[in-house]
């Protein structure tokens, strides 16, 4: 058994299978013949030391009929489970096997089949098949059939989608090599799972029918049958009926239980964050001093978050800044730089279990740290904007559009429905949205990217923001749409005199928009620099290397471009110095003992960097051999 | 742009009508080939063996059983939309009238407990998304999980037995059989609606804590919206499309569930009397009755399928 | 004569849906990479720029048109014969490569049949050692890779056929900034030393810029210029490459601040592949186009033709071309 699987619910179902395959192989071999035994003198008795559960119409032993009846139940339950999936997995895999037309046709009569109950199914073909064991077998195999066919189906197309696959059959690889090295092999976890819960799904319909009559035929007993039996004499002996009803639940659940376990099993990946080691705090940066018009105020911010074996992962380690009024920054890093949670954590997006703590955290004014009050609500809800990555995510997708920009309006500035609908109109023409009007009325899907971001924009200017908060709001729209996002978010700041916190991964579009660039790198501010100075005054490797890393319109095409060796920093895996010093030609033991402190420069810029003044030179030595480290 | 969104919902009546047209001939077919398709003589294994062979003819003549298969096929289609059942072989009553004194306790059965199952299920689903969200009360979801996979892994007939020992037997609390007054319906509803009722609950709190993690509700969050407003307004419609695609595959188990509890209950409905009639192979009457199923279960996926259009707006354009 | 390694496209067509409601996502395309050069397509999402790629390999069907290789058209389904000639290296990392396959599984089936397993062992070893990764990933699942290790291991599957062109969608922008330039550097060495034929394709027009020789611009189904990439870039003629060289961002460029004549432009909604506009395809949303200059009707109802223009630019009023068509891009005579 995997490792994954050995969890307290795998661990269960795995003994309630094995415990009900044993019963299955031993019972009718120990016990047959007690539990077909007659004994007159004892007619439906309660149970005694004699008889566990009681004795039936005819004196036999309840408990051991119970025992030597799983072999029959559980038998002829994986009997029409195999058939069931057998018929499945060919009328799912019909489209490959007998071509596309035929293959329509199946697919078409398999959707109208799963939509019919198994049931119903079953007793629709136990009128065909007869009354009887064999009759039910076929009758719930061809029941289960439709379902799993579906679900065959559904998986192969799903896989068949893939790139891989794709780039199989460019490689010249044959149609059946692909079904059988990349499909099948892809799709057999979900195939075996289901398969497992349809076993425990026929267990119970197989009771079910023998009960009605429709199943084991006398004198053949399995648990349905014996379950109405018992069922005729509740009043008298109920045990009769809740024994058999036992062991069904019993078996029933062994066969779920183990698919459900797999599931979990398969559906486990590593924790989001593996186990983080200890390391010093990170030496407080200079205090930032107080002004009067400081929009937002952060420092010593830390976010973490619980990971496995009670540790932390603290993938913002540290951050001071400040915004003032009007004033466009730009925060800059990779994925893992922490520069995303930077922005859920000043505008309280962080959840539980995620934990936040800052040595000062203000915004227009109010601490934040204390939890949010009605008036932080109000505060947050009307002067602090947030434009999301994704627009076509970051919208309720049964919502019109209008409707979610007037409920800001409607909660927070007490607006009636229809002034808050009215201004809901008024901010998309804001925006510069065609048609305001109409497109109020529709609904997401409707929008283009870039109609949805200026939307978005929109909803925050509901309000009177006196920040904006766009988190790679260019990112998933086209380079001329990105440009005409970017001129409207700079053209608010212009206009309303609020602050913008442009965030990015591609440090040309923020040094376009923004005056000042903070860069992040493994949850930590590394430099804070003037955007005119980026090209020629910046300080920090990283940064020096990100620009040159990055190819933009003038760079030499002649020339290989600058790499940045290794891979980002993993946020569970932050290093006790400077988190750059493994990818950085300039690092020193001093660098990977000690983190250096954030310090401000002469200029009025801020590096955290112990050999800042050096990195004017080339470095010491050339990085890389053999296989870039990645 | 208006005009476009009528179109396309005109298209979806369209699509949509023509699927429902085409799965009621599937079903009248599937159910004229099930009686057809039984090996050996249904005349003669309903008569009995003792039946003389003028007798078995004579009936066969009478069914129109001698006539070629097509032909057959096309007076059980006229049949039917002339409203003729034909007549029970066992107690020669007509099966229009069987039908008709039997589906309304059944029908009742079903919708009061499709009621029951959704009414405490969504509210319980969504309850504990909201209360186990990212890893939260891990003890509640473990207990949560594995109630609600124990009670959808108990076949329904023995919930109703277990219902008719602990409440009828040992409490004497409710009537354990037959329709007669409110109170008799109490443990058939019940004993429908829990297995489907754990099963949705489960669903929501998936479906729920899906969407919890959605962009948009960190949209709506940002927006400071109160709690309330978030689940009931963001999170619950979103969730409900999800939910209501598996309530209405659960409504069509539950149609077919009435089958086994009725006989538990001795429910005067379709269920005991589909099993009866097959049991003593009056097939026009089963046959009957397979349809009346049938039909019951394909106008639940219409419904189903039109309140997913009108929850989801783009429901009806994904399909094109 | 046929030049050797010359992939062309001679009027493809790619439809999808039906007919009603179908879109046309390639459009009569003509476009020809010839040997040993990089082609870099720029376009934006909707463009029909990778269906365009996906058509080179067989896995897009032609509704009009060839694919031909060295002047004979590539088979229709893809991986026989001659298509194994022009392999593919696809955007995500991790869908590309199967996760129940090993690195050098994976690498292994797309070489050509017949080898020992001696032989492929080695093929293998090579293969990975041209990407710059260590004959020990042979044995490892892409699971234990980084993004950019498995563009390695995708670029290395695409090479072990032997292929003459390759076509590269989009193959680094689902990397780490940092990780991107390794990746290029890599493609680009590669190609100059096997002197590989390839198509490359890029939403990026910096990055298009610094790996291709020549460059091709696409909007909505249709290329609307077409050049060596320093002339394109240095005197775009279609206001659409105008616009998307004025839309790429550069250090230290000023505030993204737009024309007027784009400003008024701004709103304009986006081209809606299932519906394109009648004439020129650009109209609605060109700066220069009838809706902002009076008397350019024609752009309205004619749709422009590139021939005899500078770059092909499919526009009305780009310049023409002084010398005759550029032999970049001519159709090789039969």
């Amino acid at each position: 058994m995997p490792d994954r699987l050995r969890t307290p619910l795998g661990l269960s179902a795995a003994a309630l299978l094995t415990l009900v395959l044993a019963t299955v192989l031993l019972a009718p071999v120990l016990w047959g013949d007690r539990a077909d035994a007659v004994d007159t003198a004892n007619i439906l008795r309660g149970p005694s030391s004699a008889h566990w559960a009681g004795t039936d119409g005819l004196g036999r032993d309840i408990f051991f009929r119970v025992l030597v009846a799983s072999r029959l139940s559980v038998l002829l339950a994986l009997l029409s489970t195999g058939l069931g999936v057998l018929t499945g997995l060919l009328l799912g895999a019909a489209p490959l096997l007998v071509g596309a037309r035929l293959g329509k046709l199946v697919t078409a009569a398999v959707n109208i089949a799963v939509a019919f109950p198994g049931l119903l199914l079953a007793l629709s073909f136990a009128v065909v098949f007869g009354v009887g064991a064999t009759g039910a077998v076929l009758a719930i195999g061809f029941a289960i059939a439709p379902a799993f066919a579906r679900l065959t189906r559904t998986l192969v197309a799903s896989i068949a989608e893939r790139d891989y696959i794709a780039a199989a059959r460019i490689a010249g690889v044959g149609r059946f090599r692909i079904l059988v090295r990349h499909v099948l092999p892809n799709i057999g976890e979900p195939l075996v799972v289901n398969a497992t819960v349809a076993a425990g799904g026929s267990l119970l319909a197989f009771a079910g029918l023998s009960y009605l009559g429709l199943g084991v035929q006398a004198p053949s007993y399995d648990w349905g049958r014996l379950l109405g039996e018992g069922l005729a004499s509740l009043y008298v002996h109920p045990l009769a009926t809740l024994a058999p009803g036992a062991a069904v639940v019993l078996a029933g659940l062994a066969f779920n239980l183990t698919g459900e376990a797999i599931v979990r099993g398969i559906g486990q990946t590593t924790p989001l964050f593996a186990a983080a080691r200890r390391r010093p705090e990170p030496r407080p940066a200079a205090p930032i001093p107080s002004a009067e018009d400081v929009v937002l105020a952060v420092e010593g911010l830390r976010v973490s978050f619980p990971a496995a074996g009670g540790r932390h992962v603290t993938p913002v380690r540290g951050l001071s800044f400040t915004v003032r009024r009007g004033e466009a920054v730009g925060v800059v890093g990779e994925s893992g730089s922490g520069k995303t949670l930077t922005a859920l954590a000043i505008a309280q997006l962080i959840e539980a279990p995620g934990q936040v703590h800052a040595e000062r955290l203000e915004f227009a004014g109010q601490d934040l740290r204390q939890g949010p009050t009605r008036a932080q609500r109000r505060v947050l809800g009307t002067s602090l904007a947030m434009v999301f990555q994704d627009p076509m995510t970051s919208f309720n997708p049964i919502q019109r559009i209008g409707r979610q920009l007037a409920e800001v309006a409607e909660q927070h500035q007490g607006m009636s429905r229809r002034r808050a609908w009215e201004r809901a109109v008024d901010r998309l023409r804001a925006v510069r949205l065609p048609a305001p009007e109409r497109r109020a009325h529709q609904f997401p899907h409707e929008f283009s990217g870039g109609m949805r971001q200026r939307a978005m924009i929109g909803m925050g200017l509901m309000g009177t923001p006196v920040l904006i908060v766009a988190d790679e709001p260019t990112t998933a729209l086209d380079v001329t749409v990105q440009r005409q996002v970017l001129a409207l978010l700079e053209d608010i700041r212009a206009t309303t005199a609020a602050a913008l916190m442009l965030i990015s991964h591609d440090i040309t579009v923020v040094g376009q928009v923004c005056r000042r660039v903070l860069v992040m790198y493994a949850g930590r501010v590394v430099e804070d620099v003037a955007t005119a100075d980026l090209a020629t005054k910046a300080r920090h490797p990283y940064t020096r290397a990100l620009l040159a890393a990055v190819p933009h319109l003038r760079t030499d095409r002649d020339l290989p471009l600058t790499v940045i060796p290794g891979r980002p920093a993993d946020p569970a895996d932050a290093p006790a110095g400077c988190a750059f010093a493994p990818r950085c030609p300039y690092a020193d033991d001093l660098c990977r003992r000690e983190d250096p402190p954030l310090e401000e420069d002469l200029a009025g810029g801020r590096v955290a960097c112990w050999h800042a003044d050096l990195t004017a030179a080339p470095p010491a030595e050339p990085a890389r051999a053999g296989e870039p480290v990645e | 742009m208006r005009a476009l969104a009528e179109s396309a919902w005109l298209r979806f009546a369209a699509r949509r009508l023509l699927r429902l047209l085409f799965s009621i001939w599937v079903l009248l077919t599937a159910a004229f080939l099930m009686i057809h398709l039984i090996p050996g003589d249904p005349v003669r294994a309903a008569l009995g063996v003792t039946a003389s062979a003028d007798l078995v003819n004579a009936r066969r003549e009478q069914l129109g059983l001698n006539d070629p298969l097509w032909s057959q096929y096309g007076h059980y289609l006229r049949d039917l939309f002339a409203a003729r059942f034909g007549t029970s072989t066992i107690s020669g009553l007509p099966v229009a009238q069987v039908i008709a004194d039997r589906y309304p306790a059944t029908l009742e059965l079903a919708v009061y407990a499709f009621l029951v199952a959704v009414a405490l299920s969504v509210p319980l689903g969504l309850t504990m998304a909201v209360l186990t969200r990212s890893g939260r009360r891990r003890r509640l979801e473990l207990g949560f999980t594995s109630t609600s996979v124990f009670l959808g892994t108990v076949p329904e007939f023995l919930v109703a037995a277990t219902l008719v020992y602990v409440f009828g037997v040992r409490l004497g609390l409710a009537p354990i059989a037959g329709r007669a007054g409110p109170g008799s319906y109490v443990l058939p509803v019940l004993a429908l609606a829990i297995g489907p009722a754990a099963v949705l609950a489960r669903i929501t709190r998936v479906e729920t804590l899906a969407v919890l993690e959605a962009d948009f509700i960190r949209t709506a969050r940002a927006k400071r919206l109160p709690d309330r407003r978030l689940y009931l307004r963001h999170a619950l419609p979103n969730s409900l499309t999800a939910t209501v695609t598996v309530a209405g595959l659960l409504l069509g188990g539950l149609v077919a569930a009435t089958v086994l509890v009725e006989n538990v209950f001795a429910w005067p409905g379709l269920g005991s009397t589909i099993v009866s009639s097959i049991l003593a192979k009056d097939y026009p009457v089963v046959q009957a009755i397979v349809l009346v199923y049938g039909l019951g279960v394909l106008l639940v996926n219409l419904v189903v399928d039109v309140a997913l259009a009108l929850l989801d707006p783009r429901s009806t354009i994904r399909e094109a | 004569m046929n030049p050797l390694n010359e992939l062309s496209f001679r009027d493809v067509s790619v439809r999808f849906g039906g007919r009603r409601r179908g879109v046309t996502a390639v459009d009569r395309v003509d476009l020809t990479v010839p040997a040993g050069t990089v082609v870099g397509l720029v376009g934006e999402s909707g463009s029909g720029k990778s269906t365009l790629a996906r058509a080179a390999v067989g896995l897009a069907p032609l509704a009009g048109g060839a694919v031909l290789l060295d002047g004979r058209p590539l088979p229709r389904t893809p991986g026989r014969d001659e298509g194994r000639r022009v392999q593919m290296v696809f955007q995500d990392p991790y869908s590309s490569l199967d996760p129940r396959m090993t690195v050098g599984a994976s690498i292994a089936e797309a070489a050509p049949r017949g080898d020992s397993a001696t032989a492929r062992r080695a093929e293998v070893s090579r293969l990975l050692d041209l990407v710059e990764l260590t004959p020990e990933r042979a044995g490892q699942y892409p699971a234990q890779l980084s993004g950019g290790q498995r563009q390695r291991v995708a670029l290395a599957r695409a090479l072990a056929a032997r292929p003459d062109v390759i076509i590269a969608d989009e193959i680094t922008s689902a990397l780490d900034v940092s990780i991107q330039g390794t990746v290029l550097n890599l493609v680009r060495d590669l190609q100059r030393r096997l002197s590989l034929s390839m198509l490359f394709i890029s939403h990026n027009l910096a990055v298009v810029r610094y790996v291709s020789d020549l460059l091709a611009v696409m909007y909505l189904g249709r290329i609307v210029e077409c050049g060596p990439v320093d002339d394109v870039l240095g005197d775009p003629q279609h206001p659409y490459t105008r616009q998307l060289l004025a839309s790429a961002p550069q250090p230290g460029g000023i505030p993204a601040a737009l024309t007027g004549a784009e400003a008024a432009l701004d709103t304009a909604e986006p081209a809606d592949p299932h519906h394109p506009p009648a004439g020129c395809r650009f109209h609605p949303r060109c700066p220069v186009g009838p809706l902002v200059l009076e008397g350019r009707d024609a752009c309205r109802d004619t749709e422009p033709d590139g021939a005899g223009r500078r770059h092909e630019a499919a526009c009305h009023y780009a310049v023409r071309s002084s010398a005759p068509t550029a032999p970049h891009n001519t159709r090789s005579t039969p």
